[in-house]
């Protein structure tokens, strides 16, 4: 049970959300974009988020396209997980989100909210940064389409009262060869220990990873490293290692150590499997 | 006894709450409401060790709908089931994240839950005991000051003031330190993990009213409903009589419920209230931390053995994370000891059980009791003792299994009746886990299979004198009310009940209508709905019950029939005469009283009464352990087989096997409900389940989210269950106790299994994929 | 655009089981307790109130969800369908006749879930099947029974309410 009160608005257009928001924040009120909702519920419950108002984005025409579009797929930002999925439009999305949370929570969590999420693994993302993604941004009658690259530094940096609209990924990304890997600590509905998300594109591979460090990421300088062919797989791997962008986490989920252990296997199999089809 | 064909007993009657279940219609506990009820919701506390300096209600005060707000001065003395340890609220200090210290009371749940977030409590730290080990050490922060000034409840329990030992459990059986000697095999290994949870999908939920005429109602899902009235007796200066207890139909236990925390704290309450009823019922967080939780155990086991394999000596030294209180866990202390060996003939045997204290959530019973626990660290002994000695281990456990004519270590003498076979127990699982293909094999690139088993036993250590009764009325039908304070947690037992009045009165289950609910004003006295007890102490007061029912059907039937009550018998809802059943009279004709024509009536409604209390059962030596601790042993053994992937230690479990001597088995698939999930849960335990402190004794997995637990798809793709028969004679219809005994041997079997296929000891748990591989580094250094 | 105030509570409309119902709610209420406070609909448990445990799983849309993971005022324009709106469901029956009920407090949300697989998917493979029941937990079972409970209802083809 929430303890606390906060207002709930639905509104219909990307405009009037953004409106809302800023007159809120006028007004020195708190308010969040609400889009599954799953993570403002759980931690609202459990005191550690405060809010006065939540903007369901849901009614948002724009936000639940899930369709190809000329030479993209365009998915708007509250499409459920399992939606994007069952569509099979986007294997390798399909496959990383396929692994989030538990299948009835899917039905629920949007891919929107789990990029914007407050947790470190927000793996929806790792396909959508190998597949080189933009997104399209709101804020009052501005819309902008940027690359997802540019504005995710950690996490989605975005102006205040701006929210993610849909997510725009060329067509051409789409059935490149992939690979999807997740470790969890034991069962398979738990956090990432490793998650790994990667494509082949033009004899390269592209890998994002979540559960590594503080955040997800992708890193040019390592798939470098790793496409290095001319390198036995586990040298690669070896000097990948001392690419990561910062320390190797170490938590409940895993120890620093054993979160190396498992990504070394992981890349081994990612590797091999994916250079076979190159 | 054994000879008869049973109608009822032994077949597979399903479940008198199942159909029900399937609705959604039972409604548990929480699921009462009304208006005007109150909610109570609990502040409770951010450190695991430290004073209290402040409690500023001010702001919670502000809260709309708040009414009272109870902290722990109110009630400033200490409560508990065994060892009287425990304030219900905490005060002057704190001993464990998560301890209550003040109960917020408001007309809505959120807005007590709001006031509790403005409580401002201010703690001063105090060092932590955050494992056993530390708070065995001579200069070890204390818990308890003066330990040994509680007030004991019931007797065996030996807490040491200026130590953290809330109990001290001493078996000494023949000559341990000569024998030690003498052995010309020996091993020594230490075992250990973390506290954990019972996880009952309904967390405990309480409400509690108190009348004007002062009677204190209590309605809650707990497995002890007499117990509540001692506790509010012993504790609250309430008059036994005065408190009435209901129990509707609880989600789960798993002896979780059976110990007295939330009704306290609700009578607190709902007293501050005027009286008010109100509902306190905990969050799943609370559940799991605030509420108690299962021991952790740190075991070092010592067997001495001839080269052949004949164990002489054993030495077994068990330090039983207890938590803040020792609640039941010093009852764990106790059971553990009565049982340290295993199922296992040794004639000297030296235990040393200790209940530790530590700023850790304190731990009461889990299913099991100490039995899982004890059964992991001597099984993987015996494993490993099988390995120095090359033999095989199921040789070695055979050679060793205890029989009748052996004595356990409290030196209660074994007879066919109070314990099973476990030699025809082990030979069927051999066969089930098809041990002579093999123990372990290739099964593709860096996988392997392996097997892995344990044999496991338990007594029932109920009180000395636990008892039942059953009350029996009988409808103008014919039909049956059987009315008993066995508690149905799940387990099945009022089926099991019917099934044994049914077989008893020779009718259908479809006559038998068993109450569901418990309410301490109506049904006879039970102990408590724990220790595998229900079967057998309910299950003779059933029989006790029909046997007068059946007098007064006789008598008025001998009557009516104009003879004696000798010549009748019972059954197809008759009295009948046994030379000539046809001529007889039917029940539903004297159930009520008989009339005749004239009008006259006789002999009134058929009323059953009965009860049955434990016999000859003693508390246990101070010094040696000497005593006679329950009324049977169950034995049984477990086995299970996994396919390893030795790349990166993630497994499957690809059968589990459980077989049971619980003497004769009333449902045989209620039975297999028992083993089964039993098994579940002492793999998922093993796989997967422990609590994880930080330096400050902070639980940091106070959710499921973090406390991964098997679920639906990783359970054993095979689970086989059967059972071996041997009586007990003085059981219902040769019945003894099953409930808990799934649980014991799991996680052994899953160790050893695992341990074989790597051929490393692994001696701790949970068995994740990262402490496997954790510990074959440490097996390659 | 449906706007609501902040702290007082408000009269909404429910599609449940086929009616509608009132109830009146906060904006941070839940469905699971709109559903079980307002409308008496004590099916849908509450186990962990996290979304990780299944007891409270109810279909909205048709599609399985954890009404602690919705707020009521969220779905009020979309049908939900309880355990108590599953009376004939072939689901209920197959728990009972394979011994899949225990303490039955995890049961209702099964029932619901299972329903919802069996009728979306009647030819549900092995991988399909623990994908969506990974989503309840249950304590007592072990899940082998519920499993058979599956198994057999799909072998039946008894799939659809008759």
């Amino acid at each position: 049970m929430i303890a606390f009160d906060f207002k709930y608005i639905k509104p219909t257009t990307a405009k009037e959300a953004s409106k809302l928001f800023l007159n809120a924040k006028q007004k020195g009120n708190k308010a969040m974009f609400y889009s599954g909702g799953t993570e403002i519920i759980t931690l609202a419950r459990v005191n550690q988020l405060q809010t006065d108002m939540v903007i369901d984005i849901k009614g948002i025409p724009e936000c639940n396209v899930l369709e190809i579009r000329g030479n993209e797929l365009v998915i708007g930002s509250t499409v459920s997980l399992n939606d994007i999925a069952k569509s099979k439009l986007f294997p390798l999305l399909g496959d990383t989100v396929q692994r989030i949370a538990d299948h009835t929570s899917r039905n629920k969590i949007t891919i929107g909210g789990n990029l914007n999420s407050e947790l470190i693994y927000k793996e929806g993302i790792l396909p959508l940064l190998v597949a080189d993604a933009k997104v399209k941004l709101a804020k009052g009658l501005e819309q902008r389409i940027v690359s997802l690259e540019s504005i995710f530094k950690k996490q989605l940096e975005l102006e205040t009262g701006e929210f993610l609209v849909q997510i725009i990924v060329d067509k051409s990304y789409l059935d490149h060869p992939h690979m999807a890997k997740k470790r969890t600590k034991i069962s398979k509905v738990g956090y990432p220990v490793v998650s790994v998300a990667a494509l082949v594109k033009e004899c390269q591979i592209q890998i994002a990873f979540s559960g590594v460090c503080q955040y997800p990421f992708r890193s040019f300088k390592l798939e470098s490293v790793l496409n290095d062919t001319k390198v036995p797989v586990m040298e690669r791997i070896g000097t990948a290692m001392q690419h990561l962008p910062e320390d190797v986490v170490d938590d409940i989920q895993g120890t620093k150590a054993y979160r190396t252990f498992v990504l070394r296997n992981v890349l081994k199999d990612i590797l091999e499997e994916l250079e076979l089809t190159k | 006894m054994t000879n008869k064909v049973f109608t009822t007993v032994g077949k597979p009657e399903q479940r008198i709450d199942a159909v029900e279940k399937s609705t959604g219609k039972v409604r548990y506990v929480g699921d009462y409401s009304v208006p005007g009820l109150m909610h109570a919701k609990l502040v409770t506390s951010t450190q695991a060790h430290a004073k209290i300096t402040s409690i500023d209600t001010t702001e919670a005060w502000k809260v709309p709908g708040v009414r009272a707000i109870v902290t722990g001065e109110v009630f400033p003395y200490h409560i508990g089931p065994i060892l009287a340890d425990r304030p219900p609220l905490a005060f002057e200090k704190v001993r464990y994240y998560g301890e209550p210290v003040a109960i917020i009371v408001a007309d809505h749940e959120y807005q007590a839950k709001l006031a509790t977030t403005k409580v401002k409590v201010e703690y001063d730290p105090l060092p932590i005991v955050n494992s056993v080990q530390q708070a065995f050490q001579a200069d070890a922060p204390l818990v308890h000051e003066n330990a040994g000034s509680y007030t004991k409840i019931i007797s065996n329990v030996y807490p040491k003031t200026g130590t953290n030992i809330g109990s001290h459990i001493k078996i000494r059986k023949g000559n341990f330190e000569d024998e030690w000697e003498n052995c010309e095999e020996t091993i020594t290994a230490n075992y250990s993990f973390n506290l954990s949870d019972h996880v009952a999908l309904e967390t405990r939920s309480t409400r509690v009213e108190i009348n004007p005429r002062g009677k204190v109602i209590v309605h809650s899902c707990s497995q002890s409903p007499f117990t509540i009235k001692k506790v509010l007796n012993q504790f609250f200066n309430v008059e036994v009589g005065n408190v009435l207890v209901h129990i509707p139909m609880i989600g789960g236990a798993f002896g979780g419920k059976g110990t007295v925390q939330l009704e306290p704290l609700a009578y607190l309450a709902s007293k501050s209230v005027g009286g008010k009823l109100v509902k306190l019922e905990m969050d799943r967080e609370e559940d799991m931390i605030t509420s108690p939780c299962r021991v952790g155990l740190d075991a070092t086991v010592q067997l001495g053995a001839t080269k052949e394999g004949k164990l002489v000596a054993g030495k077994y030294t068990y330090l039983l994370d207890s938590g803040a209180y020792t609640d039941q866990a010093a009852g764990i202390t106790r059971a553990a000891a009565i049982d340290c060996t295993g199922p296992y003939d040794i004639p000297n045997v030296w235990c040393d059980s200790y209940c530790v204290y530590t700023n850790h959530p304190f731990a009461t019973s889990f299913r099991g009791y100490g039995h899982p626990e004890l059964t992991f660290a001597v099984e993987r002994t015996m494993d490993q003792l099988a390995k120095q000695l090359q033999i095989d281990p199921i040789q070695l456990r055979i050679i060793n299994g205890i029989k009748p004519g052996h004595t356990t270590p409290t030196q209660t003498v074994l007879t066919a009746n109070n314990i099973g076979d476990i030699e025809k127990c082990i030979n069927r699982a051999k066969e089930l886990i098809q041990w002579d293909e093999g123990q372990k094999m290739v099964s593709g690139k860096n996988k392997v299979r392996s097997k892995g088993i344990s044999m496991f036993w338990k007594t029932s250590t109920t009180a000395t004198n636990a008892e039942a009764g059953a009350i029996l009325t009988f409808e103008a039908d014919g039909s049956v009310n059987l009315n008993c304070a066995a508690i149905e947690l799940g387990q099945g037992t009022k089926t099991i009940l019917g099934q044994i009045l049914a077989e008893k009165l020779g009718m259908g289950m479809d006559k038998i209508h068993v109450t569901m609910e418990t309410n301490t004003q109506y049904d006879p006295h039970q102990w408590r709905t724990v220790a595998s007890s229900s079967t057998f102490l309910a299950g003779r007061a059933v029989i006790a019950a029909a046997d007068h029912a059946i007098t007064q059907l006789k008598k008025t039937a001998a009557t009516v029939l104009k003879c004696s009550p000798d010549d009748l018998d019972i059954g197809g809802g008759k009295v009948y005469l046994k030379p000539d059943p046809a001529f007889g009279v039917d029940i539903k004709e004297i159930a009520l009283g008989y009339t005749y024509p004239s009008g006259h009536s006789i002999d009134g409604q058929v009323v059953g009464i009965g009860k049955h209390i434990q016999r000859h059962l003693t508390p246990m030596d101070e010094e040696t352990g000497f005593g006679k601790p329950g009324p049977w042993w169950s034995v049984g053994v477990q086995a299970v087989e996994v396919e390893m992937d030795t790349r990166d230690f993630t497994y499957t479990i690809l059968k589990g096997v459980t077989v049971l001597d619980g003497g004769t088995i009333i449902n045989p698939k209620t039975a297999q409900q028992q083993m089964r999930g039993g098994m579940y849960m002492g793999l998922s335990y093993a796989t997967s389940e422990k609590f994880i402190f930080d330096e400050h004794g902070v639980v940091q997995n106070t959710g499921l989210r973090n406390y991964p637990m098997l679920r639906y798809g990783e359970q054993p793709a095979q689970y086989l269950v059967d059972f071996i028969e041997s009586p007990a004679a003085d059981g219902p219809f040769g019945a003894r106790g099953i409930g808990e005994y799934g649980v014991i041997g799991a996680p052994a079997c899953l160790a050893n299994s695992l341990s074989y296929a790597l051929d490393v000891a692994l001696n701790q748990l949970p068995l994740t994929p990262e402490s496997i591989w954790e510990a074959s580094r440490g097996s390659e250094e | 655009m449906n706007s609501l105030s902040k702290t007082s509570k408000q009269l909404i409309q429910l599609h449940v089981n086929g009616e509608t119902h009132d109830a009146v709610v906060r904006s941070a209420d839940t469905l699971l307790i709109a559903l079980r406070e307002q409308l008496g609909l004590t099916g849908a448990k509450r186990g962990c109130e996290n979304g990780d445990c299944g007891a409270c799983s109810v279909l909205i849309n048709g599609k399985p969800s954890h009404s602690c993971l919705s707020l009521a005022v969220e779905v009020i324009d979309q049908p939900i369908t309880t355990i108590e709106g599953l009376m004939d469901s072939p689901v209920s029956k197959a728990f009972v006749d394979n011994w899949a009920i225990q303490c039955g407090y995890c049961t209702p949300g099964f029932i619901v879930n299972c329903h919802s697989l069996i009728t979306t998917h009647p030819d549900a493979n092995d991988e399909l099947i623990e994908e969506w029941l990974q989503s309840n937990i249950c304590r007592c079972t072990g899940y082998e029974e519920i499993r058979e409970a599956v198994h057999t209802l799909l072998a039946s083809g008894q799939t659809e309410n008759e």
